[in-house]
């Protein structure tokens, strides 16, 4: 689970928001979209938490997953000043992913994301592809500045973005989007912020999952930071049950 | 494993000082994943108390300098179910188990207590006078010495194993607070110091307003507390913790004065953090030419 990885590129894709290419021992585990890594944000003891990011991209053959984060506190900001060739020290794979067994070829599925909460759906979307679900994506920024991603969901199907500020693409959000598009799909797949997620929870028709995020302490099911309570009223840990939910699981 | 590094303490047969503490392990299954859990000192598990408890609201976590705030609010299964599930998974590993007995009332505890003490593989009890993120109980306890006194002293009485207190620094006397608590076996100490931090748009972080810090800034704090308790009290055993990282830090906590000592936040940090220290102690003891771990105990007085 403790893994060393290198850092082997870095961008800066969009405000605050950056792209990390990890190079690590991928053999052993079977990844899947919407897990993510808990990374080390150096070896002082300064910042004692680690960081919970999620994984954007995954390319086994190559051994390298990207991992997608913005750079909004001290920690997140120290992770953005990482060198290529830096050690990273992560543990991986943390979470249940989403299953793309839940889409079936030929289906025609939606995908849903919001600001940071983009990346995850990314590789989901990669691996519905090539499982031969169609795929149409609605992501939401907050301004032009934040937008990332839309070329690279592009190139698997149908992309619309949404502004909150409308400097780019429709003005609002994307269930403004969604309101246009309709709802003619078979399942849907999301993950943002928690308000977005509800509003998805609560009104789409079809069957669909959501990926929640939190404050985290270890990452790994043991300190109880992360919880949430599902609808029949236990208790559930993100990091370990989740973050992936189904739809109207969980009280959010 | 080395003699040099063995502790005996009332109920506890250490094959070396270092063990989790309480809150920072769980019940250790997710740990044993990582390491075989029977090369450690003594594993302290999570509080039990008498009913589930559901915990506090989220967020429950805040990273400080060094540090983070804890409001977790001893969320846990219930000491039945703690009996029956998680202390039946810890009989396959040949370690001491301390368990945490926590509550709302002195009845409550003697009931977790006269129950979780008879499970086989509880070799100690240790008392949370000091959990700062519950409404009732918890600190109520440990910052008043008559209330932790009666409180040690009703449990004293119905426990089939020794008794540990565990001691909050939020106090204006710790040494007060640790004569108090006589009738007990040992002390651990310190659990956290209350704190609070804010977000960005000056707001409280955590749900609860208030969490208790803990990690390596709190170390110099912890290190003062059992230095005090050790000069008034020179007999009783003490289990150090607070932020300690390193194995110098194991070895500041044995100079002035802990007989054993556990590590919490840092579990969180790095997973494989105790067997690590054990390691390195073995290797420490080795290049200080130390007989036995005790010979550098209470070393800070000399």
């Amino acid at each position: 689970m403790l893994q060393l990885a290198t850092a082997i590129a870095k961008a800066e894709i969009a405000d605050n928001i950056y792209e990390l290419v990890l190079k690590t021992e991928l053999k052993k585990y079977t990844l899947r979209p919407g897990q993510f890594v808990h990374v080390r944000v150096s070896k002082s003891t300064e910042h004692v938490l680690r960081r919970p990011i999620s994984i954007s991209s995954i390319d086994a053959e190559k051994s390298e997953i990207t991992i997608t984060f913005r750079a909004e506190g001290p920690g997140t900001k120290k992770l953005a000043e990482i060198n290529t060739g830096a050690a990273v020290d992560v543990l991986m794979p943390l979470g249940n992913g989403y299953d793309i067994n839940t889409a079936e070829a030929g289906e025609h599925v939606l995908i849903v994301g919001g600001g940071i909460g983009v990346p995850p759906l990314y590789e989901l979307t990669k691996q519905l592809n090539k499982r031969g679900v169609k795929t149409t994506h609605v992501l939401g920024f907050n301004s032009k500045k934040d937008v990332f991603y839309e070329e690279a969901f592009k190139t698997f199907g149908e992309t619309q973005v949404a502004t909150a500020d409308g400097t780019y693409g429709v003005k609002g959000f994307v269930t403004d989007v969604i309101q246009q598009i309709g709802t003619d799909f078979d399942k849907f797949y999301a993950c943002g912020p928690k308000v977005m997620l509800k509003v998805l929870d609560n009104t789409m028709p079809m069957d669909g999952f959501i990926s929640l995020e939190e404050r985290m302490g270890c990452g790994f099911g043991v300190c109880y930071a992360c919880v949430c309570e599902t609808t029949a009223g236990e208790q559930v840990k993100i990091c370990t049950d989740g973050p992936v939910f189904e739809k109207g699981a969980v009280v959010l | 494993m080395t003699d040099k590094l063995h502790i005996s303490l009332p109920g506890l047969e250490l094959k070396n000082p270092i063990m989790p503490a309480s809150g920072c392990f769980s019940f250790g299954e997710e740990f044993s994943k990582l390491y075989d859990l029977s090369e450690l000192g003594a594993i302290m598990i999570k509080a039990a108390t008498e009913e589930l408890r559901m915990g506090n609201k989220t967020p429950r976590v805040a990273e400080t300098s060094s540090g983070m705030l804890n409001a977790i609010g001893l969320q846990n299964p219930g000491v039945d179910h703690i009996i029956e599930h998680e202390l039946k998974y810890l009989e396959q590993f040949d370690v001491p188990i301390i368990a945490n007995v926590a509550g709302t009332k002195i009845e409550d505890y003697v009931e977790v207590a006269r129950k979780i003490s008879k499970a086989p593989n509880v070799s100690a009890l240790e008392l949370n006078i000091s959990c700062p993120n519950v409404k009732e109980g918890g600190i109520q306890f440990g910052t008043d010495p008559e209330t932790a006194r009666k409180l040690t002293e009703s449990v004293k009485e119905v426990s089939a194993k020794p008794i540990y207190v565990k001691l909050s620094p939020n106090v204006t006397n710790i040494v007060d607070m640790a004569k108090s608590v006589s009738a007990a076996d040992g002390i651990t100490m310190i659990n956290t110091l209350v704190g609070m931090r804010l977000d960005n748009n000056g707001r409280p972080i955590l749900a609860n307003t208030t969490g208790g810090l803990s990690g390596p800034a709190i170390k110099p704090v912890a290190l003062n507390m059992v230095y005090q308790v050790r000069q008034a009290l020179p007999d009783i055993p003490i289990i150090g913790m607070g932020g300690i990282a390193t194995v110098d830090d194991v070895l500041d906590f044995i100079s002035v004065g802990a007989d054993a000592v556990a590590i919490g936040t840092m579990n969180f940090t790095n997973p494989y953090i105790c067997k690590e220290l054990i390691d390195e102690l073995e290797k420490k003891t080795e290049e200080m030419n130390l007989n036995h771990i005790h010979d550098i105990k209470e070393r800070a007085f000399l």
